[in-house]
């Protein structure tokens, strides 16, 4: 049993079920961030945990109580919105004291809660301010502080990075991880960004429509998907998906794709149990940085493979040049060194490390295991 | 250790009625008061009330008397003239002011308000104004002979044929500004990039305004007949200022006609089939435009 | 509807913008015509008048007629002046204001942050009974406010004018409202408010400028209200009927000058309020044609 159970939870708007039968286990101290695509239900169901919005079936538990039906104010969580949601007519003091004040604890433990928090954010000098009068960082600290404040048992986070620009967001995200490092509190949080869920969790939750698709550590997630969507929204650029065909030769395993000439090309995988699947078609899931120019590969890996292709763009993106190629008819693309010497039009050597190819069944979208 | 707790806590489920409950006295009100009302009317409109309400029911004499009465019919031609010639007006001044104020002219801001104070004004003020204003004997027509115009004649608001004309002009210089406010409000509203791409696409001015700004204020129009046919048709206290329905009956309103028949005439039957109509009427236009509106907002 | 922000100018000529200008001029003139009559003839003694021209300027100033119209005029059969009707007025206006202010505030409330099935309903028809032609309610208020002891009453009218803009002033605060997220109350909801705490705290601190809209709106429209006046006022007639009735008065001389200050009185308090407020003013008016 874990410190925040959510049990066979459901969710029905009228005859429209939005949440099918979810199961989370989070222990205490764990950052579990439910990460998809708008729409999938990870809001709904973080409203749920809130109390914000009814549980159709199923229980949650926070620390070991059913809180169905127990209003928001009294599960001892606290929440950080992706507006922010601070009170316009108030200090950010105010802002911060206010859940407290709500709750019947006297002035001078406020005053003391609010000392010790706006220290540990530095946000002390704002104290006195209107939330208008903040710049959109600010506003995201004094939030935090407002749910840091209460000392809940649960924190939960509502895509609260969602309104910053891009060089605040990447700032912010190390804020939040470090306050987690130090404070060890168990938070859920919401996010549409697949970035934020690697870089900040303990454990993901990948949803879609409804479902949790995998629920596992970020490495989990990152390096053996269970289905395509997790692969393919997981990662960015995204996961190529490539069809093959699975040939047996003397025992070992070979992936038949063809290159950008519509010419067959072999492929040594590692995964011997896609032996069953000989003559047959599955589908190979290769992220980028496992094709490279052969300089760029991976020098452990056991299994790079060779691979002459044309290159229809390239991308210098600083750091890395971004390769696009057809490969089984499919856009595909690498990450190449930047200084690698790669030109559209031209033919390139590639190495392909099938250490970290997985395999999908076409039917079903889902990985195809390793025993 | 888990404890259920089986049942939902009070103040949570009590905080789920408190809306409601604090809702609900306005909602009784306008029921009662509004709904109640009306359908109490529509009641009387089918009994023989007279001087007081009666039970008694007559059908739809009320309904075929009405429609019988020289004097409703009267007051359905005024209604038709001044409804159309106000609305069609005050939309052509309105536009017209909205979009030659739109022309970055100096002192807008001293204009916009000289027209639009009119509507802080009681139609009972509107009214006694142009009433000795237009008044042959003090008014215009006096001045005019006074600055030896000697053959000048303007005694619309004598003349049985003319005066519904005056009932026009006082209403139109009520409201005119607050159309010019609304136009102004959607001129502004308009995305000034596509303003731009037009003139790159070599619209003339004339185009420009015919082609692009007119079809996009379009809300602007619908926003504008609705509160001008709706505000027509309650037309009531400007008349009664300006001409007291008069001379005779020559500007007589359904407003007018209704408040006669039931409080003066105690034809209360007959006045209250008049009030269905004018309802009837107002539902007509309103319903669909509020439907459409409120649909718009989620 | 925003204000202000762009002009979809068109460039023109020097010819053209003189004739612009001459448009909006005489337009202006066509609208500062009245109230200029109206002011210059207070101020006339009344042979001036009905021996002059009502264009010009009094040859003698005097204000007899504004001191007549405030306490002496004929109104109906007593010589009481306005004073009295005036002092209705304003005993019917701000309890008016007040109330239906207030329950249009904690309605938009209700109706923007506590939704519940079937609200849009209640609130479309609070809605349309901001536009029936109140010839439709007449008979059965009369009959009612009789019934209940309040016909011809000032608490009378408070009423009718509460019922009859309770829809409004819903409209208003329920736009204005929906504009304020939700996440606001939700946070206030974990934070532990109640739903009268979070409307205290949270929402009407929030509400200054709607506030003002409503407020002016409302009283503009109790104010310059006649027909609830003329039906249900009795003794307690308001500023509007009776101007009427000084103005149609059929026995003894047409005193035309005190007609004129007596209009001015009775459209005083709602010109102060527009030129005042006008910015508000006029957003009340917009706010008529349903958009926030």
């Amino acid at each position: 049993m874990g410190f925040l159970d959510i049990t066979n939870v459901t969710k029905s708007y009228g005859n429209v079920e939005v949440l099918h039968k979810v199961d989370v286990e989070v222990q205490e101290g764990e950052f579990l961030v439910l990460v998809g695509p708008s729409g999938c239900g990870k809001s709904t169901l973080l409203n749920m945990i809130a109390g914000l919005e009814d549980i159709t079936s199923g229980d949650i538990s926070i620390n070991g109580r059913v809180v169905s039906g127990v209003h928001p104010s009294k599960r001892n969580i606290a929440m950080v919105f992706q507006s922010y949601a601070l009170y316009p007519n108030m200090t950010v003091g105010q802002n911060m004291t206010f859940g407290l004040e709500m709750h019947g604890v006297p002035k001078p433990e406020r005053e003391k809660a609010l000392a010790d928090v706006s220290k540990l954010l530095q946000i002390e000098q704002l104290l006195d301010r209107k939330p208008g009068q903040l710049s959109g960082g600010q506003r995201q600290r004094v939030a935090m502080g407002r749910a840091l404040v209460r000392d809940p048992d649960v924190f939960l986070f509502d895509e609260p990075l969602s309104n910053l620009d891009a060089k605040l967001r990447v700032d912010m995200r190390t804020e939040i991880k470090k306050l987690h490092e130090q404070l060890k509190t168990t938070v859920v949080y919401v996010t549409h960004d697949q970035i934020e869920a690697l870089t900040l969790s303990t454990r993901i939750a990948v949803m879609n429509g409804g479902y949790i698709q995998q629920l596992g550590t970020p490495r989990e997630i990152y390096d053996t998907p269970a289905n395509i969507f997790v692969a393919t929204f997981m990662g960015s650029p995204a996961m190529n998906i490539v069809p093959a065909k699975i040939k047996v030769d003397n025992g070992v395993v070979f992936a038949e794709l063809t290159d950008a000439e519509g010419q067959p090309k072999l492929l040594r995988t590692v995964q011997s149990n896609l032996a069953a699947w000989d003559g047959r078609e599955i589908l190979l899931g290769i992220r980028p940085e496992a094709i490279t120019d052969p300089d760029g590969a991976d020098r452990k890996s056991t299994h790079l493979e060779r691979l002459d292709n044309r290159i229809t763009v390239t991308e210098p993106a600083g750091s890395d040049t971004f390769v696009t190629m057809t490969l089984g008819g499919r856009d595909v693309i690498g990450r190449m060194r930047a200084d690698a010497d790669a030109a559209a039009g031209q033919m390139f050597e590639f190495a392909i490390n099938m250490e970290k190819a997985v395999a999908f069944d076409p039917q079903t979208e889902d990985r195809i295991r390793p025993d | 250790m888990a404890h259920h707790s089986t049942e939902v806590d009070f103040k949570t489920k009590l905080q789920d009625w408190i809306p409601k409950l604090v809702l609900s006295p306005s909602v009784a009100m306008v029921l009662v008061f509004v709904y109640g009302f009306i359908i109490f009317t529509v009641y009387l409109s089918f009994t023989d009330s007279r001087m007081l309400p009666s039970y008694e029911m007559v059908g739809f004499a009320n309904y075929d008397r009405l429609w019988g009465l020289r004097a409703w019919w009267t007051a359905i031609d005024n209604l038709f003239v001044f409804a159309s010639l106000y609305i069609v007006i005050c939309t052509i001044i309105g536009l017209t002011l909205a979009i030659l104020l739109d022309q970055k002219i100096r002192g807008e801001g001293g204009l916009r308000p000289i027209y639009l104070y009119p509507m802080a004004l009681s139609f009972i003020v509107t009214g006694t104004a142009w009433k000795w204003f237009l008044d042959p004997g003090i008014g215009l027509e006096n001045t005019m002979h006074l600055w030896g115009w000697e053959s000048f004649k303007f005694n619309w608001i004598k003349d049985r044929d003319y005066a519904i004309y005056t009932v026009v002009l006082a209403a139109v210089w009520q409201t005119s500004g607050f159309v010019m406010a609304m136009f102004l409000a959607g001129l502004r509203g308009i995305d000034n990039e596509i303003l731009k791409a037009a003139q790159i696409d070599g619209a003339s001015n004339w185009s420009l305004y015919r082609r692009i700004v007119i079809p996009l204020l379009r809300p602007a129009f619908l926003s504008a007949f609705v509160i001008l046919s709706h505000l027509a048709i309650k037309s009531y206290d400007l008349v009664i200022a300006l001409t007291g329905g008069g001379p005779g009956r020559a500007t007589e309103l359904p407003a007018t006609f209704m408040y006669s028949y039931t409080f003066t005439r105690n034809q209360m039957g007959t006045g209250a089939a008049s009030a269905v109509i004018m309802l009837t009427t107002i539902a007509a236009i309103m319903i669909p435009y509020l439907y459409a509106e409120l649909k718009e907002k989620r | 509807m925003s204000v202000a922000t762009q002009d979809t100018a068109i460039s023109t000529g020097k010819i053209t913008r003189a004739l612009i200008y001459l448009v909006l001029l005489l337009f202006a003139l066509f609208y500062l015509l009245p109230l200029f009559v109206m002011v210059a003839n207070s101020l006339k003694p009344l042979d001036e008048i009905t021996g002059g021209n009502m264009l010009a300027l009094p040859q003698t100033w005097t204000i007899e007629p504004w001191l007549a119209a405030w306490s002496t005029a004929q109104i109906g059969v007593e010589p009481t002046g306005l004073r009295p009707y005036f002092i209705n007025s304003i005993l019917m206006v701000v309890p008016a204001v007040a109330i239906s202010t207030i329950l249009g505030a904690i309605n938009g409330y209700i109706l923007t942050k506590w939704r519940f099935k079937g609200d849009n309903i209640l609130f479309g028809l609070m809605l349309f009974s901001c536009f029936i032609p109140f010839q439709i309610v007449l008979i059965p208020m009369a009959t009612v406010l009789g019934k209940i002891g309040l016909a011809g009453s000032i608490p009378g009218l408070i009423l009718v004018h509460v019922v009859y803009g309770v829809g409004f002033t819903t409209l208003y605060y329920r736009n204005y409202y929906a504009a304020v997220p939700s996440e606001l109350v939700r946070a206030a909801m974990i934070d532990g408010a109640g739903f009268f705490r979070i409307f205290w705290r949270i929402l009407l601190p929030l509400s200054g400028p709607i506030t003002v809209v409503s407020v002016i709106w409302q009283f503009t429209n109790v104010w310059n209200d006649f027909l609830f006046g003329a039906s249900f006022g009795g003794t307690s007639q308001p500023m509007t009927v009776a101007l009427n009735n000084l103005v149609q008065s059929s026995t003894g001389v047409k005193e035309y000058n005190v007609h004129f200050a007596g209009a001015i009185l009775a459209a005083l308090p709602t010109l102060i309020v527009y030129i005042v407020a006008g910015r508000y003013f006029v957003r009340g008016l917009m706010a008529g044609s349903v958009k926030g």
